[in-house]
Formats: C-alpha cells, structure tokens, sequence
C-alpha cells in the first residue's frame, strides 16, 4: 500500500517536471548566499516573521507568474508533494512556506545561473494550512499561494 | 537506517536536464517523542543540497524539519557540454553524502 502511494506520488511530480522543463529562466542569477538568514528563518514561528527573517521584508507580490502544484487534499502530511514552477526572469531563489506549520519555513531552492525556474520537492505539513511560495527576483518578491488540506498531520506529536 | 541509499535520475532534453535526487534519511524533526519512553527524539536533518556540475554550483538548497522523510528533491538546469554533477547532502551531525552522475551532450 505504501508503495503504491509512493508510486503516484512520483507519477504526479514527474508530471510536474515536463511543465518545469518548459520554464527556462532565471539564467544570470548568483547563487545567494543563505546560511545566516535562514538560521533564523527557521526558528521563525509565524508566517510574517519567517519571511522578515529570510528576505528582510513580508512584502509580497501576487503574480500568476508563479506556478504552484500542490495537492488540493493530502492524505498524509508527512509526504505532500510541492512542485513551482516559474517564467520570471532573473528569478533567484524558490521558498517554500506553509502558514499554519510550528515552524513556517520549509525549505529555500536557490537556482543557479543555468537552473530553470523550477524545484519540486515533498514536504510536510501538521495540519490544513496555506501553502506560501515566494521567487526572489532581484529585490522583489513573487508569491502564490494554494490552500491544502491535510487529513492526518504529518509533524508527529 | 544505517544504511544510506542514495538515487539520482538525470534527463537530457535539449540543452536543458531535469535532475531528481533522492537520498534515504529520516528527517527526524526533533520534535517528536519516543513513544515508549517518552523522550524526545534527538534532530537528524539533512539541512543543505547542493549540486555542482563540472566545478560550478548549478543549484542549492537549505532544508528544514518540514521537509519529507527520504528528501526528494527535483529541479532543471541548462548544459552546455557534457559532464558531472556533483551533489552533496549535509546532515545535522556533519556528515556528508555525495554521489557523482555524468551527464553526455550530444
């Protein structure tokens, strides 16, 4: 049963990655350099402030640029899959929040100077929550956001 | 899980190569207690990925608690001749994990 689980979550994420390939962009970004801000990224404990932490501001841009594949239910909260995607150019770094998790942050995917706009991943999530995704492009900051229910919260306890 | 099982899938399409990497590790939060005697589970996270291809750092990670057990993480990059990506993990205990995949432009 766990296997075939696994088998479509992988069938899903590599659905994603065909649409991800598409995306070129960001080619001429430096790879930032996070250790320090991310430290306190991840203690962060709310949303506001772990965005403060990461990226010095919470202000955020809506933009359809931005492409989040998440699951509209997930089964298990320890294995959601996340998979963004985006067209802007010169975009830097991909975030991944989720607002209603102990500790926001959940992981920063920076993308080098040939990487595409892209990075999927598998994350976890405690409870129902927003899924906040935020692409760095010079000092502006792209979101989306898309709220996924969680049926058993994946953070033991 | 002692031992450390570590899978790399590489596509070449065009220029461009979608990378999925995946490594075999618990991604113990440290937030969660051992049920039979009640203590906490100590932190073991896999906290940096990073992935070199030919001596240049194409794509970098800081992962956290939330991230899943087993990380899995999948990403493209542009290349334009043929090479080796280099990727290494970072546990919380220090240790490192590589692996190598060599990747031929036609």
């Amino acid at each position: 049963m766990t296997d075939l689980k696994r088998r479509t979550l992988l069938k899903a994420t590599l659905a994603g990655g065909v649409i991800g390939a598409a995306a070129g962009a960001g080619l001429l970004a430096p790879i930032p350099l996070f250790a320090a801000a991310s430290k306190s990224g991840f203690d962060a404990e709310n949303l506001p402030d772990a965005l403060k932490a990461v990226f010095g501001s919470d202000a955020l841009i809506e933009s359809a640029e931005v492409e989040l594949k998440a699951p509209d239910i997930a089964e298990n909260g320890a294995v959601v899959p996340i998979t963004v995607s985006t067209d802007i150019a010169g975009a830097e770094s991909i975030t991944i929040f989720v607002e209603n998790n102990m500790r926001p942050l959940s992981g920063i995917f920076a993308l080098g100077p040939r990487a595409a706009g892209f990075a999927s991943t598998r994350i976890r999530m405690g409870k129902t929550s927003n899924v906040v995704v935020v692409v760095k492009a010079g000092d502006k900051l792209y979101s989306a956001k898309k709220e996924v229910k969680v049926t058993i919260g994946g953070c033991g306890g | 899980m002692a031992e450390k099982t570590i899978k790399i899938r590489a596509k070449l399409k065009g220029d461009e190569v979608t990378v999925k990497a995946l490594l075999k590790h618990p991604m113990e939060t440290g937030l969660r207690k051992d049920k039979k005697s009640g203590e906490m589970i100590p932190r073991k996270i896999i906290n940096a990925f990073k992935v070199d291809f030919n001596g240049q750092t194409v794509f970098e990670a800081a992962l956290e608690p939330a991230i899943s057990a087993n990380p899995y993480i999948q990403f493209t990059t542009k290349v334009m001749e043929s090479g080796e990506f280099h990727f290494t993990w970072t546990d919380d205990d220090g240790s490192v994990y590589e692996t190598k995949k060599s990747i031929t432009v036609q």
